[in-house]
């Protein structure tokens, strides 16, 4: 069996995104025989073309242009629509990410494609595609299959499939394209952005440290962006502590906030109401500070300490520091 | 002029989630409107308030959704419509798509599409993207902040959170426009909302109001059944100690020992 | 026999439900502590229209019937009975009424900004000698010419520093026989000359509530603020207690059900000897109760409530279901903190809080004792409901519902 995968391979400002590594994996695990082929769109996206072969594909398609510069919608849909129409892959892949979400939905829907949407799990039955993925709260997973004909289009949760091996010296084909628009087309510019300042991202973070009503107020979160900072961590936030106005919204994990899968993730202060948990229970390793030996954060955690955490949060970091030198 | 939101009614956020051994999911009986259509609700409301619109809002559902749509009429839009049909039942994102889309369109005068980030229950949003796409419009997704709205010179600024940072971004309308929940402070009913929305009689739009077939709608993914997580492993080690720092050096010692870091 | 509530009763109840919960509740035991009344009460169910639920759309509230009105009051002490403590006064007591017993006159002048929120109201019948024995009140109010002057002093009275009307009882006959003949209500503004207030603080109960006294010192309350006739004072102000009784009533449904709630809740989490204690009997018992209580109380508040949407006499009814609802949530919070154990007794959970508040829904308008006596004489035939000038008003949906 192979099939022909085709791969997006997301940058922001020129960087790659781990996701695309992640994706490219699982394409070269489903292509077999077949041939794994990533999409790079931007400006100057030179430097990122060995790492996709580094990382698992046959060729490049490539399209480098100052109206793709960043992600919008308009022209990378177009593109990517245009280019599945023409080398019609069997599979569509990308990380489910902010831009990977709507990128591969449009684009299916330009194409009348079938598309599973931020899956944890994939395989291929009889070229189908079946996948699994945690719907309701992260309560229960979902058993979804694709019965439609056309290029199955996957989006793939960060960290939710592991980064492949990087195999230097892979090299292949390299096509380059134009953009499928011209920019006068191109309704939507981007006037501004206030990037997150070099902080690390909710959703890609391999550690994140958050805090919740126990911090207490806005200065509570000094502690934990301490520990985050010695631990190269994101600083995530439960509901109560972004309703209270103590941190911004961006930080808030749960439900109605960020859904992550780190590979640790420490809760001081949070008792762990069922929609923080929607927003973290995948996490490898979950660690509970809490005061409260009754929380039910404890239930989650596979570590917890009874205690204050503006004494435990600074031990930690400290801990930490000594070790981690 | 005319905005659209749509919405649907999510299982509680709270409730007990359990799956039968046929793969069926049950969550109880309570369902309340998707948490994030409320800001999209409310921001249709308010912009109701600063422009000379109309709202209408609409779901894609069986008549246990009417409840959403009560819900929008009582906190202020003008009207409500329910998109449904027998050949929707195993519907896909696709057809979601095709079939808002339809309904727009035969609203006719209709600039701006509002929707709330996700559905909360299955945790999609590919839906929205979709009915962008099956419209023509722009897309704006993930909106913390509707900046500028000019009906007239049909634009629009809007702030959006991206996995880049914050964009500001410039567009025209007609568009589509996912909101997070920090755009506002989602409104409640009114008294006198509540007692329209309780008289009104919402229409039912079928595939034949919408002029489409069975055909357009089929789906092409479909969900099969539901299974339990994997359960994790008991309760908590609970790292004892006689200090902060005891607990804090211990913790430590187990993360490298188990090779977390 | 129809038990189902309308779509617009059931979507009036949830808004306040969620207004309470998401608004109050979060800030509520801050207040709770603190012994003072909880700022943002009254802007929010002035804001949203509650204040004036059941009062006509052409006198400023929004229309909707005596039924709501007690799903709004069960709501409002679900989170707390101060909350409720508002409704009760500023509703049952004051605006109710003026709705009943007030001119066109008074009712444009007070009623229309109490409906919607723009002024606050208050009742003002007990005093240090007069609680259970209200036709021994002291107020006097003396008339001379166009006015009368009013002198005395009320104690227990919601709202006293925080409502703008009062509507209050004096004596313009001090020797009549029997008592009560001599007693008149007049409406009284907080502005007016001679008119001052204090806070009782410390209060086991009701501690997010504003309970005082109001201190009337030859205050001139013109002829036109007289409510009813002189010497009607007495059967106004026990009207007045059919509508206050009925939302305090309501409200103990609240307590019931917050009390019932929680501890489903915290049987649930909480576990003794490796099982969740809902699992025990004695647990069990204690919830089944209060579910009994919940329901029996509940069936008695909607009777009330029919009877007053028929514009049927209630004094009966209302009373006999205060007293079941009253008694009932002292049980049922005494035994929600008996279910929440050492955490029950502390302030970390809200039961503490909930058997504080009913204690003194046992005591306020009517205490129990107040309440058997009066069913035992209407079973005895020694009390009977006799016409009144103005019956109270049934709730006609076209009338309530339209501008004018």
């Amino acid at each position: 069996m192979s099939v022909n995968v085709f791969v997006w391979i997301e940058q922001r400002d020129g960087q790659p995104v781990s996701a695309s590594w992640e994706a490219l994996g699982v394409a070269r695990t489903l292509a077999g025989e077949g041939r794994v082929t990533a999409l790079i769109f931007g400006a100057g996206v030179d430097p990122i073309v060995p790492l996709a072969f580094s990382y698992g594909a046959d060729a490049v398609i490539r399209a480098d242009d100052p109206s793709l510069a960043h992600y919008r919608c308009e022209p990378y849909v177009a593109l990517l629509a245009q280019q599945v129409q023409t080398h019609q892959p069997d599979v569509v892949l990308a990380g489910a990410t902010v831009a990977g979400r709507e990128l591969l939905a449009s684009a299916a829907a330009d194409l009348n494609a079938p598309l599973l949407h931020d899956v944890t799990e994939l395989t291929l039955e009889n070229g189908k595609l079946r996948a699994v993925r945690p719907v309701l709260g992260g309560k229960v997973l979902s058993v979804e299959a694709v019965t439609g004909d056309g290029p199955q289009f996957v989006t793939l949760r960060a960290r939710a499939f592991p980064l492949p091996e990087a195999q230097p010296g892979r090299s292949g084909e390299v096509i380059a394209v134009p953009p499928a628009l011209p920019p006068d087309a191109i309704a939507t510019q981007i006037e501004c952005v206030e990037s997150s300042g070099g902080t690390v991202s909710l959703t890609d973070a391999s550690i994140i440290v958050s805090g919740g009503r126990g911090v207490g107020g806005p200065e509570g979160f000094a502690p934990i962006r301490e520990l985050a900072e010695v631990l190269g961590a994101a600083v995530g936030a439960s509901r109560a502590a972004v309703d209270a106005g103590w941190i911004p919204y961006e930080h808030q994990v749960g439900q109605t906030g960020k859904v992550v899968s780190p590979d640790l993730y420490i809760a001081a202060g949070i008792s762990g109401a069922i929609q923080h948990q929607a927003g973290m229970r995948t996490a490898k390793v979950i660690v509970a500070i809490n005061k409260d030996p009754e929380a039910p954060i404890f239930k989650l955690a596979r570590y917890g300490i009874v205690g204050d955490l503006f004494e435990i949060l600074p031990a930690l970091t400290e801990a930490f520091r000594q070790r981690l030198k | 002029m005319h905005v659209v939101v749509l919405t649907k009614m999510t299982p509680d956020t709270e409730a007990t989630v359990t799956v039968n051994a046929s793969g069926q999911v049950h969550w109880g009986d309570k369902l309340v409107i998707n948490p994030w259509d409320e800001y999209a609700i409310t921001e249709a409301v308010l912009i109701k308030g600063a422009h000379n619109v109309q709202v209408t809002v609409m779901t894609v559902g069986p008549e246990a959704q009417s409840e959403a749509l009560k819900h929008g009429l009582a906190i202020g839009c003008d009207q409500a419509v329910r998109l449904w049909d027998s050949a929707l039942e195993k519907h896909d994102s696709l057809a979601y798509a095709t079939v808002v889309a339809a309904a727009i369109r035969k609203l006719g005068d209709v600039d701006l599409v509002l929707f709330g980030k996700e559905m909360a229950d299955l945790a999609t949003d590919q839906h929205i993207f979709q009915t962008a796409r099956k419209l023509g419009w722009n897309m704006l997704g993930f909106v913390a902040k509707i900046e500028a709205l000019d009906f007239a010179a049909r634009t629009v600024r809007v702030r959006r959170l991206t996995d880049r940072g914050a964009e500001v971004v410039a567009s025209r309308l007609p568009a589509v426009i996912s909101v997070l929940k920090d755009i506002n402070e989602p409104k409640y009913p009114t008294f006198i909302g509540i007692r329209k929305a309780a008289k009104a009689e919402v229409p039912v739009w079928g595939l034949a109001d919408l002029g489409l077939s069975a055909a357009e709608v089929a789906p092409r993914a479909q969900v099969l059944g539901y299974r339990e997580l994997p359960k994790r492993e008991g309760s908590a080690e609970i790292i004892e100690g006689a200090t902060a720092q005891e607990k804090a050096e211990k913790l430590v010692a187990r993360l490298l020992e188990e090779k977390i870091l | 026999m129809d038990f189902s509530l309308t779509e617009e009763q059931l979507m009036a109840q949830e808004m306040v439900r969620e207004l309470a919960h998401d608004k109050i509740y979060p800030t509520l035991k801050e207040w709770d502590r603190k012994h003072q009344p909880h700022p943002d009460v009254l802007p929010l169910l002035a804001e949203n229209g509650v204040l004036g639920i059941n009062i006509p759309v052409r006198y400023g509230g929004q229309g909707f019937d005596y039924i709501t009105l007690a799903l709004v009051c069960e709501e409002l002490e679900r989170v707390d009975a101060s909350l409720r403590v508002v409704m009760s006064v500023h509703a049952g007591l004051n605006s109710l009424a003026l709705l009943q017993w007030g001119t066109e006159d008074q009712k444009q002048r007070f009623l229309v900004p109490q409906a919607r929120g723009e002024k606050i109201a208050g009742y003002a019948l007990t005093e240090a000698e007069a609680g259970s024995d209200p036709a021994n009140l002291r107020s006097t109010a003396r008339r001379e010419g166009d006015i009368y002057i009013l002198n005395g002093e009320k104690m227990w009275i919601s709202l006293a520093t925080l409502a703008d009307h009062f509507i209050v009882f004096a004596k313009t006959d001090p020797h009549a026989q029997p008592r009560h003949k001599g007693i008149t209500a007049f409406i009284i503004t907080r502005d007016m000359k001679g008119v001052s207030t204090y806070d009782e603080k410390h209060k086991l109960g009701v501690r997010a509530g504003s309970t005082g006294g109001i201190v009337m010192q030859d205050v001139e309350v013109p002829v036109e603020n007289r409510l009813g006739e002189e010497g009607e004072g007495f059967y106004i102000a026990m009207s007045c207690l059919d509508n206050g009784r009925y939302t305090v009533a309501a409200g103990a449904t609240g307590c019931i059900r917050a009390c019932l709630e929680d501890s489903v809740k915290y049987a649930k989490e909480r576990y003794t000897f490796g099982v969740p204690i809902a699992h025990h009997q004695l647990i069990k018992q204690k919830i089944a109760y209060m579910q009994q209580w919940y329901d029996a109380a509940k069936l008695l508040v909607l009777r009330a409530g029919w009877l007053k949407n028929q514009g049927m006499r209630n004094t009966r009814e209302t009373a006999v279901a205060k007293w079941f609802a009253t008694e009932m949530s002292v049980k049922a919070a005494l035994e929600a903190v008996q279910i929440h154990g050492a955490y029950g007794f502390s302030d970390e959970y809200d039961v503490e809080r909930y058997l504080r508040n009913a204690k003194g829904a046992v005591i306020y308008e009517g205490s129990s004792e107040i309440q058997q006596l009066l069913q035992a004489d209407y079973a005895l035939g020694y009390r009977q409901d006799r016409p009144l000038r103005c019956e109270p008003v049934p709730y006609d949906p076209e009338y309530w519902q339209s501008e004018a």
